[in-house]
């Protein structure tokens, strides 16, 4: 029997495949002829990066509490959410004190990870999606799957019959005509929401500035039309100082999307302050931890370097075979692969499976603008789920060939004994490891022992 | 890098590590790592009691049962001497792999210290001996394989270093050459649809130019490919490096 993966990859339709390939293709390969274009050694870029996560994620302790303090300093309130439904709750008590019945919401994994919209819809109040992607998701009652584009796994035909049935127009699967129509609706939520809620890319412990990143504008229309802006965010978010960000955000926009820098990108100090024009007026910045200082205690704390640029997606071949439902979760592919099993805490088994599929070949290593070695922390998953006892459909045992391996004498004897393999059709063995091997492949022929015999007869004695 | 912190080599003689795979399948390929060392002066031991590198158990997460083999791998190479593997995938279980799976372990020492005198086969005879060139003749048209475990080592500008530098020889490229084809120890079993996908569209990308030869510093992967190609009913001639070099020396392709 295969692994989940494995079986999902093997369902998936071929123009989903087809589609998936093709986009991620495509924006892996731009995203490296620009860093390689215009950085002289775009590998350093990405250790220096990885070395200011690293510090900061390692120093929580000091910046968090300094970035409380500059936040307050600037006019807005800070809550601290251990778990995802105290953050879902913090939210809705901010809704409820200001009588806000209607949000519209900017993309931000984090509200994904804690289901946000659904629990606010599931308490009367509205939510709407406004990102272009996660409005789609959120009208077909899907999932992203991917963590920058979240209907990578959709075609526009797709996206004009979910607009039709929505009667947001009669069929039409001209892109410009569908992102017109998702605009025009969009603009009337903009101007009855009373709240606008956004993730953060960063925020910088030094200035407590919120810096947010977006192709679309739309996160600028959540908060100029609310009086109230809620920032939703993880508590591994932070860097230390504002120079910090000349690194990362230089690197962000070129692996995420192959652009120089996204479109879009906020830097937001504070609520309005007297004087100021607009902006909102209340602002409220909520800290997400949701199993993440469990990951800081672990052997896995690299992944909390994370950007979310979804380079990793973008270059693996599991992924791009898969597609990112194949991961059952909010974060896929890679980065996903390691983070999700992490955040299910006492759960990890249900996605013990993920850090398995895997060929280990180091691709999204080689890509992570903050060189998180993320088949090391595959491996290391792996070890903690044999060490859990988690059963692993289809893996072989190791046991016995370890008490092979680890004896000579036996190893020599079966390396003659494996001539058994040549003489015998695949199908009468009855090892399921070999079975699924020559389902696709044919088998060399065995010639156990031959070198030995050769490197003997040339040179006497050997060591 | 993933193996940066090597002991320089000194002397002339090197452990050989043939791999299990070649120890079962492959001889011709040991033979010729031999055949090439000794032919830049090296003197080749081959410690008779080693048997594999641990790597399939570090990959299936059973930790306990690749570091009893790590431990006799140790033990079996013993001594100062550089050791040479012609494949990238063990070379880089040997320094990084290992490495990791003792981090807590009280013998970690030991084994990092085998790590760093343990090298691919390019990778020393071009950084190891400093020997930049290849000479011999080979009338053919090559594709070089990217084994994925050479990511993050100096195996790849080597090949291909000692590849173009062979009389006859010419290097054609192929699309999307970094993306791994699917082999990947037992995922090739364990996930046998995403592996025989990603070994096809390598297949296609490959014969899209044609070569004459597939060439890799592993044999693992060609297993795959090579089998997989073969079962398609197409198959494609797959040698390993250290064969082109040997039969360099002594004018061309053959096998
Ligand atoms: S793990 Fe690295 S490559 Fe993957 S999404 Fe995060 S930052 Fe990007």
């Amino acid at each position: 029997m295969s692994q989940p993966i494995d079986q999902f990859a093997a369902r998936l339709p071929a123009d989903k495949r087809a589609s998936v390939y093709q986009s991620t293709k495509t924006t892996h390969e731009k995203r490296t002829r620009l860093l390689f274009d215009q950085f002289g050694d775009p590998d350093r870029l990405r250790h220096l990066a990885g070395e200011i996560k690293q510090h900061a994620i390692e120093n929580l302790d000091t910046y968090l509490p300094q970035v409380e303090q500059r936040l307050r300093a600037s006019g807005a309130q800070v809550h601290w959410a251990s778990t995802g439904q105290a953050a879902c709750e913090a939210v809705l008590r901010i809704m409820r004190d200001r009588g806000a019945t209607r949000m519209v919401k900017a993309k931000t994994m984090v509200s994904e990870e804690i289901e946000l919209a659904r629990f606010l819809e599931g308490h009367g109040l509205e939510a709407v999606e406004t990102d272009l992607g996660e409005f789609i998701v959120q009208i077909d009652d899907d999932h992203p799957s991917h963590i920058v584009r979240p209907i990578i796994h959709k075609n526009r035909r797709e996206i004009a019959t979910s607009f039709e049935r929505e009667g947001l127009g009669a069929y039409n699967d001209d892109p410009a005509t569908i992102t017109r129509r998702a605009r025009h609706h969009l603009r009337h939520k903009y101007l009855a929401a009373d709240v606008g809620l956004t993730g953060a890319n960063f925020v910088s412990a030094e200035s407590g500035r919120i810096v947010l990143v977006t192709n679309e504008g739309n996160s600028r229309f959540c908060l100029a039309a609310t009086r109230c802006h809620i920032v939703l965010v993880g508590i591994e978010k932070i860097v230390p100082r504002d120079r910090d960000l000349a690194v990362l955000l230089n690197l962000l926009g070129r692996s995420g999307t192959a652009q120089d820098l996204t479109v879009y990108t906020e830097f937001i100090g504070g609520p309005r302050r007297a004087g100021q024009p607009d902006g909102p007026e209340e602002m409220h910045v909520i800290f997400v931890d949701n199993g993440r200082t469990e990951v800081l205690a672990s052997d896995c704390r690299e992944i909390l370097r994370c950007i979310r640029c979804g380079a990793c997606l973008n270059v693996c071949p599991i992924y791009r075979q898969a597609s990112g439902h194949a991961y059952r979760s909010v974060y896929p592919g890679p980065v996903g692969a390691v983070l999700s099993p992490l955040l299910m805490g006492e759960r990890f088994p249900q996605k013990a499976d993920l850090p398995k599929a895997s060929s280990l070949c180091g691709a999204c290593h080689e890509v992570c603008p903050v060189n998180i070695p993320i088949p090391d922390l595959l491996l290391r998953l792996r070890a903690r789920a044999k060490e859990e006892n988690v059963p692993s459909p289809g893996s072989p045992p190791m046991g016995p060939w370890a008490l092979l391996a680890a004896q000579p004498a036996v190893w020599k004897a079966a390396l003659a004994g494996g001539r058994i393999i040549n003489h015998l059709p695949v199908k009468l063995i009855p090892v399921p490891a070999l079975q699924a091997w020559a389902a696709k492949r044919t088998l060399p022929e065995w010639r156990g022992g031959e070198f030995r015999k050769w490197m003997k007869a040339r040179k006497r004695p050997s060591a | 890098m993933l193996n940066a912190e090597r002991a320089p080599v000194t002397g002339r003689k090197v452990q050989l590590m043939a791999t299990c795979l070649c120890d079962a399948f492959y001889d011709d390929v040991a033979a010729a790592t031999v055949e090439v060392l000794e032919h830049l002066g090296v003197e080749v031991v081959f410690p008779e009691g080693q048997t594999c590198c641990g790597q399939p158990a570090f990959n299936g997460g059973d930790w306990a049962a690749s570091r009893k083999v790590v431990r006799h791998t140790v033990r079996t190479f013993a001594g100062e001497e550089p050791v040479v593997i012609p494949s990238a995938s063990c070379a880089a279980m040997m320094f990084h792999g290992a490495v990791l799976e003792f981090e807590r372990e009280p013998d970690a020492a030991e084994v990092g210290a085998l790590g760093r005198r343990t090298w691919e086969l390019a990778d020393f005879i071009v950084n190891g001996l400093g020997v930049k060139s290849w000479p011999g003749r080979y009338e053919a048209r090559v594709a070089l394989h990217r084994s994925c475990h050479s990511r993050g080592t100096e195996t790849v500008p080597a090949a291909q270093a000692l590849l173009g530098s062979i009389a006859g020889l010419s290097l054609v490229e192929f699309g999307e050459a970094e993306q791994c084809c699917g082999f990947g120890g037992t995922f090739a079993v364990t996930f046998p649809h995403l592996s025989a996908k990603m070994g096809e569209l390598k297949l296609e990308h490959v014969r899209a130019v044609a070569p004459d030869e597939y060439v890799s510093p592993d044999m693992s992967c060609l297993m795959h490919l090579g089998g997989l190609a073969q079962a398609e009913g197409k198959p494609i001639r797959t040698r390993h490096l250290a064969q082109v070099l040997r039969d360099a020396l002594k004018g061309g392709p053959r096998g």
